[in-house]
Parts: C-alpha cells; sequence; structure tokens
C-alpha cells in the first residue's frame, strides 16, 4: 500500500487508540475504540486482506456495542467525567504499555518482514502459483477459483484461508468452536438468573447489576 | 492510469449514488405513499407539480418539495440532549448505509468504442462483496443507538436500545442465509456471481445454460429457504414493518428519531431507504440475477449489438434491468408495509433466534448434502 | 489491488462529505425563530411535563442478545471461507471438509441448545 496512506491508518489507528483510555466519557472512548478498529481493518486491506479487514469490522463492530450497552446501562457517565486520575496506576499503566511496545519491536525486529519497508514486499504472485502447482499431487485440495484470481494479480483470500483452514486445521477449528461453547456458558451462567418459573422476575432491571 | 482510474471511480460514484440512488431514494418515498394510498384505498400526495400552474403531474413535484422543506425548517438542537453525538448521529446512519452500494455491481461491463478496456460498472471491486455489505451496514447500529442514547429522553431511548438488539440478531440469520450461495457459486465477488447466473441460469430461476440440471433444481430447495430468511432478515434490519419496532408509533411516538427535526430527521429517512434499495439490490444480485435478463437473453443483446458504435448498449440495458428489478423489490416491500401488522417484540426475537437461526442452520447443510451427492 | 482501494476511499470521502454538507446546509438555510422558548427544550413526552430518569433502566436480556451474537458472528465468520471452497474438496474427493464443518457447527449448536434451554433467548416473563 502507498506509504502515506499506510501513515494515515496507522495514525487513525493509534491515535483513537489512545484517545480510548484518555477519555473521560466512557461512551466517547467506546466509539473512538470502533474508529480504531476501522483504522485498523484499513491496514489490513491495505495488505490485501481483504476478509480478514472486512471481519474485523464485522466482528468487532458487534463486540463493542456490547461495551456501549454495557455502558449505557451500568455506568454513571458524569460521574465517571468527574473521577480523578491515580498517578501511580497511572505510571504503572504506561510502564507497562512501553513493556509491551519493547517486546513488539523486538519481536518484529527479529522478523525479516519486520525491517522491511512496505514498497520492498509486494504480493509475489508468480511464486504462489508456482508453489501451487507443484504441490498439485500432493492431497492438498487448491481453490481453482484463488488459483485463476492470483493468475489475474488478485488475492482471493477468502478462499485461501479457506484452504489453509480446512487442509490443516481441522483439529484447531473444533477447539475453536469448544471455545465459543465454553465462552456461551460464561455468558449465560454469568448474566442470567436460573429463573425457574416465568413470573418471576420479569423485569430484568434488577438483574442487570449482576453482569 | 492512475488517473484513468480515478476519474472512472469519481463518475461512477456520482453516477451510481448522486443520479441514481438518490433519486430512487426520493422517488420510492413519493410512490411508496401512492401505492399505500392505493392499498387504503385513498388518493395520497397528488398535488405538488409545477409551482404556480395548476400542472399537478401526479404529485411527481412531492419529494423535491418535501426536501425543499427539511432544509428551510429551523435546525433546532434541543437544550436536555448531548449536543456532539445528537448532531452526528443522523450521519452516522446516512454515510455507511451509502458505503455499502460500493460493491453492488449495477451493469454488464460498459464497452466504450474509444477506450482499450472495458469499464466495470460497479465502484469497488471487492472479492468479499456481500461480506463488505454486512459488515459496513453492521455500523449503521451506532448512528441509531447513538440517536437514541443523545436524545436523552425516554422514547427514542427505548427506541435505539430495542434497535441494537434488533440489528445484530438478524445480523446472523442475514449471514448464514447467504451461505447456500455461496457454496453454489464459489465466490464472493459479486460481479463474478451476476456474470455466472447470466450465463447458467438464475438462482431461483435455472432454466437456461446448465442450469437444467438436476443438481440445480434440488438445489432450488435450499436457495427458496435461503431467499426467504434472507428477505424478511432484511426487512429487520432496516427497520421495515412488519419489524419496526424501534420506531414504532403506537409505542414509541417516533422511536429513536423523535427528537430530530428538520433536515437530520430527513437524513435518518433518507438513510433507511439507501439501506432498504440496496439491501434489496443485494437480494437481486445474489438470486435474481443482479443485471442479467432472464433465459440467457443476455448472449442475444450481446450479438445484436456487437458492433463498435453500439457496444455501450448492452451495458446501459443492464442497468436499466438491474433497477426495475430493484424497484420490483421495493413495491414488494412497501406492499408487506401495507399489509402485514406489527410483530411483538418477542416474537421477533423468537423469530430471529430461534426459526431462522436453525431454518439456516440445516439449510446450509441441507445445500452441502444436495452439492455432494446429487 | 490499489484500484480496489482507492475507489473504497474516493467513495467514503464522497458519502462523509455529503453528510457534512447536508448537515451544515441544513444549518444555514434553515430558518431561526426569534422567539425563545423553554418549553421547546423539555424531552418530548407526549406533552406531559418529563418524570423520572430520562434513560430508563432497561433489561439484561439486550445485553445477553449481545454478547451471544458477538459468539455467533464468529461461527458465521468461519463458514464463509468453508462455503468458498466447499466444492474444491469435494471435487478432490476430500470429504473431511463436511465432517469438519459438521462438528463446528454441532459444538456451536451445542452451546446454542444451552442458551436456550437456560432461557437466555426466552423474551416472555
Amino acid at each position: 500500500m502507498p506509504l502515506p496512506l499506510f501513515i494515515l491508518f496507522s495514525a487513525l489507528t493509534l491515535g483513537f487508540a489512545v484517545a480510548v483510555i484518555a477519555n473521560r466519557n466512557p461512551v466517547t472512548a467506546a466509539l473512538c475504540l470502533v474508529v480504531s478498529f476501522v483504522g485498523l481493518a484499513a491496514l489490513f486491506i491495505g495488505l490485501s486482506a481483504f476478509f480478514i479487514g472486512i471481519v474485523q469490522i464485522l466482528v468487532y463492530a458487534g463486540a463493542v456495542m456490547v461495551l456501549f450497552l454495557f455502558i449505557i446501562m451500568l455506568m454513571d457517565i458524569e460521574e465517571e467525567e468527574r473521577k480523578h486520575f491515580d498517578r501511580l496506576r497511572t505510571a504503572g499503566g504506561i510502564a507497562v504499555g512501553i513493556g509491551v511496545a519493547f517486546l513488539i519491536g523486538g519481536v518484529l525486529w527479529d522478523f525479516d518482514y519486520g525491517k522491511a519497508s512496505l514498497d520492498d514486499v509486494p504480493v509475489q504472485f508468480e511464486a504462489a502459483i508456482t508453489l501451487r502447482e507443484a504441490d498439485a499431487d500432493s492431497g492438498i485440495v487448491r481453490s481453482a477459483n484463488a488459483t485463476a484470481a492470483l493468475r489475474e494479480g488478485r488475492l482471493k483470500d477468502v478462499a485461501l484461508v479457506g484452504e489453509k483452514l480446512f487442509n490443516d486445521y481441522n483439529l484447531h477449528l473444533q477447539m475453536i468452536a469448544v471455545l465459543i461453547l465454553i465462552a456461551t456458558i460464561g455468558v449465560v451462567t454469568l448474566g442470567k438468573k436460573d429463573s425457574p418459573a416465568p413470573d418471576s422476575g420479569s423485569s430484568g432491571g434488577d438483574k442487570a447489576s449482576e453482569s | 492510469m492512475d488517473l484513468g482510474l480515478i476519474i472512472s471511480s469519481a463518475v461512477k460514484i456520482i453516477g451510481f449514488v448522486f443520479l441514481m440512488l438518490m433519486p430512487m431514494i426520493a422517488y420510492i418515498i413519493w410512490v411508496e405513499r401512492r401505492f399505500l394510498a392505493i392499498i387504503q384505498d385513498r388518493i395520497g400526495p397528488n398535488r405538488v407539480g409545477i409551482p404556480w400552474t395548476n400542472v399537478g403531474l401526479f404529485g411527481l413535484g412531492q419529494p423535491i418539495a418535501d426536501g425543499l422543506k427539511s432544509f428551510l425548517k429551523e435546525d433546532f438542537t434541543p437544550g436536555h440532549v448531548n449536543k456532539f453525538y445528537y448532531v452526528i448521529a443522523p450521519a452516522l446512519v446516512m454515510v455507511p448505509a451509502l458505503l455499502t452500494c460500493a460493491v453492488l455491481p449495477f451493469g454488464r461491463d460498459l464497452v466504450l468504442p474509444f477506450l482499450d478496456e472495458p469499464i466495470r460498472l460497479v465502484i469497488a471491486d471487492l472479492d468479499i462483496g456481500p461480506i463488505w455489505i454486512f459488515a459496513i451496514a453492521s455500523l449503521g447500529v451506532y448512528g441509531i443507538v447513538l440517536a437514541g442514547w443523545a436524545s436523552n429522553s425516554k422514547y427514542p431511548f427505548l427506541g435505539g436500545v430495542r434497535a441494537t438488539s434488533q440489528m445484530i440478531s438478524y445480523e446472523i440469520s442475514l449471514g448464514l442465509s447467504i451461505i447456500p450461495v455461496l457454496l453454489l457459486f464459489q465466490h464472493l465477488n459479486l460481479n463474478d456471481i451476476v456474470r455466472y447466473q447470466s450465463e447458467h441460469g438464475w438462482l431461483l430461476l435455472p432454466m437456461w445454460g446448465d442450469g437444467w440440471s438436476v443438481q440445480r433444481w434440488l438445489y432450488l430447495i435450499p436457495a427458496g429457504v435461503a431467499f426467504i430468511i434472507f428477505v424478511v432478515s432484511m426487512f429487520a434490519e432496516t427497520n421495515r414493518t412488519p419489524f419496526d419496532l424501534p420506531e414504532c408509533e403506537t409505542e414509541l411516538v417516533a422511536g429513536y428519531h423523535t427528537e430530530y427535526g428538520s433536515m437530520k430527521f430527513a437524513m435518518f429517512f433518507m438513510g433507511e431507504y439507501a439501506a432498504m434499495i440496496i439491501g434489496s439490490g443485494l437480494a437481486v444480485t445474489l438470486f435474481l440475477g443482479g443485471w442479467s435478463l432472464p433465459f440467457g437473453l443476455d448472449a442475444l443483446v450481446l450479438g445484436v449489438f456487437s458492433d463498435t458504435w453500439f457496444s455501450w448498449v448492452p451495458a446501459l440495458l443492464s442497468t436499466g434491468i438491474f433497477f426495475l428489478k430493484i424497484v420490483c423489490f421495493m413495491l414488494f416491500f412497501i406492499w408487506v408495509r401495507g399489509t402485514l401488522p406489527r410483530f411483538r417484540y418477542d416474537q421477533l426475537m423468537k423469530l430471529g433466534w430461534i426459526i431462522f437461526f436453525e431454518a439456516a442452520l440445516a439449510n446450509i447443510f441441507i445445500a452441502a448434502g444436495i452439492l455432494m451427492f446429487a | 489491488m490499489l484500484n480496489q482501494y482507492i475507489p473504497v476511499l474516493m467513495h467514503l470521502l464522497v458519502v462523509v462529505g455529503f453528510a457534512t454538507m447536508t448537515l451544515l446546509m441544513s444549518v444555514w438555510f434553515g430558518r431561526r425563530s426569534t422567539s425563545k422558548q423553554d418549553i421547546k427544550d423539555t424531552a418530548y413526552e407526549c406533552g406531559m411535563i418529563p418524570i423520572g430518569e430520562n434513560q430508563p433502566r432497561f433489561s439484561v436480556k439486550f445485553y445477553i442478545v449481545a454478547m451471544l451474537f458477538v459468539l455467533f458472528d464468529i461461527e458465521v465468520v468461519f463458514l464463509y471461507p468453508w462455503a468458498v471452497v466447499f466444492r474444491d474438496f469435494l471435487s478432490a474427493d476430500q470429504i473431511l471438509i463436511f465432517w469438519s464443518i459438521l462438528g463446528f457447527v454441532g459444538i456451536l449448536f451445542v452451546a446454542y441448545l444451552y442458551a436456550l434451554k437456560k432461557r437466555a433467548l426466552n423474551w416472555v416473563g
């Protein structure tokens, strides 16, 4: 992707990410999170990963909506705005943040593409096509559409993700399902009291504090 | 090359959004009022024609007058609202609604005699078509919930909260319902999907090309179920009757836009209708062949206009067909509004989470089974 | 790549510009009322004077539904790549893909049944 666009969207992502934690008003913070995710999605899309970028928006738009409902349901927004910063905690948070930044930087530095500038690593279509043709008989299934698109110089990343997922990661997919199952049980248990009779607790207002 | 891309994109954006979508929004509102009036045995708006004359033109001036009126109304912001979010909420509804149309192919590739390459009649030819529309449309929920929250008033607040649950619930059945379509076409690129249907039969009308196969006819079962789930979920997504609970006037006055007036109100209106038109466009594209003619007539048209100087005609014709299909779909929207009463909220949630969710999941495996064994 | 990216950006700019212009034009062309009336600043409650909180508490069910949405949306997201490559796997006689997704959806259906059984999706009472 062109460098100016990369800088623009990185700045958008990071700037709004900072705004999420710096903002006193929780509603504003939640919306800044949405903008930050949209910026991140734009970065993904810029790297030709359209599917990942759009899924980023699709899933996180819903996820932040949860946060949003949580805020307007449980928080007193004016009280949140009056809260004072705790110096020690703020300093601790910044220290952890810097630590994580160093960690990520270190990992990226060790990683070959971490040092390359964006213009150095275009998508290598020819190499990809040769690779796909080479293992034609190895039992790995390749999407014909994706290959055709690669020949046209386009990256059909949905099909590519699908190939990888169902060639190599079938078991891991089941693990994800189990993970979501556990999360569902968590949601239901936390958010809902066992109410045997439908007449008890008809209004959910008082239950809100439990989640 | 870059400049050509920018110019052609700009022309396509202006042409599609402002010369086709916007007038359509304006006139579909007029059509809706007239059509509802016919259903209810009234006359409907029939007076606004040419100013200072008696020419009524069936009230065709009504949308223009309405738009003008919205602009000239006092732009009032009540004192009790959260000013910033109150003002940007209408924009947050309208922007995603108009942005979704970027991936809708609105015509066959345009071949111009003086250009080497044909122009694809789609603003951005992305390989993730339907997911793009779902994802961007899901951002529209924020506009509605913010409008409800920022209004700082009971009715809008309830409307906004209702809208969140309703819209996100039906997003799941919407997403699941198109899986059988993707299973068959193996594409997420809407232009490729339409081209395939043009040659091999529409998904719901496989009667030409190699559409005459047992598999395709068996596939009508999952495709039909998917179509029903898709269309009903789309009604719910766009808050249309019978799912207009976020704005139902008998309970919530006007729902999330109760505190809005002037152009801000009109923007909610435009956003809603834009979402309806684009939703219809997606349904037409996925199930009813998009811009293509039925029975393989496309090949005939291409043959007739194969001459270099008339090579642009098929593209123009296909655009007209696409919009004709959308208009028919919109008439169906209006017909439903004139016919069906509103759901209760628990019925709405039951329909989305229990009936549609289970039906859509079963439908996916029926479709997969047909592809495996037929 | 770029010829997919640039039109989207342009479209975004045009649409945002259009929305902003509409909001601004409404302010410029709209008439101002000459008299200041306090009654216009009250929340609309069918002509009554508003009582109680302006943002009442609402049922926790809305919140549960939102959380369940996120979980099941992830399921839908995994189905897209599956749907796109399914027929390629079939033509290569790799039936495992069917059982794989059946297991995935099956486990999630258990999660769905659990939520259903615990009345998390029940809006009556």
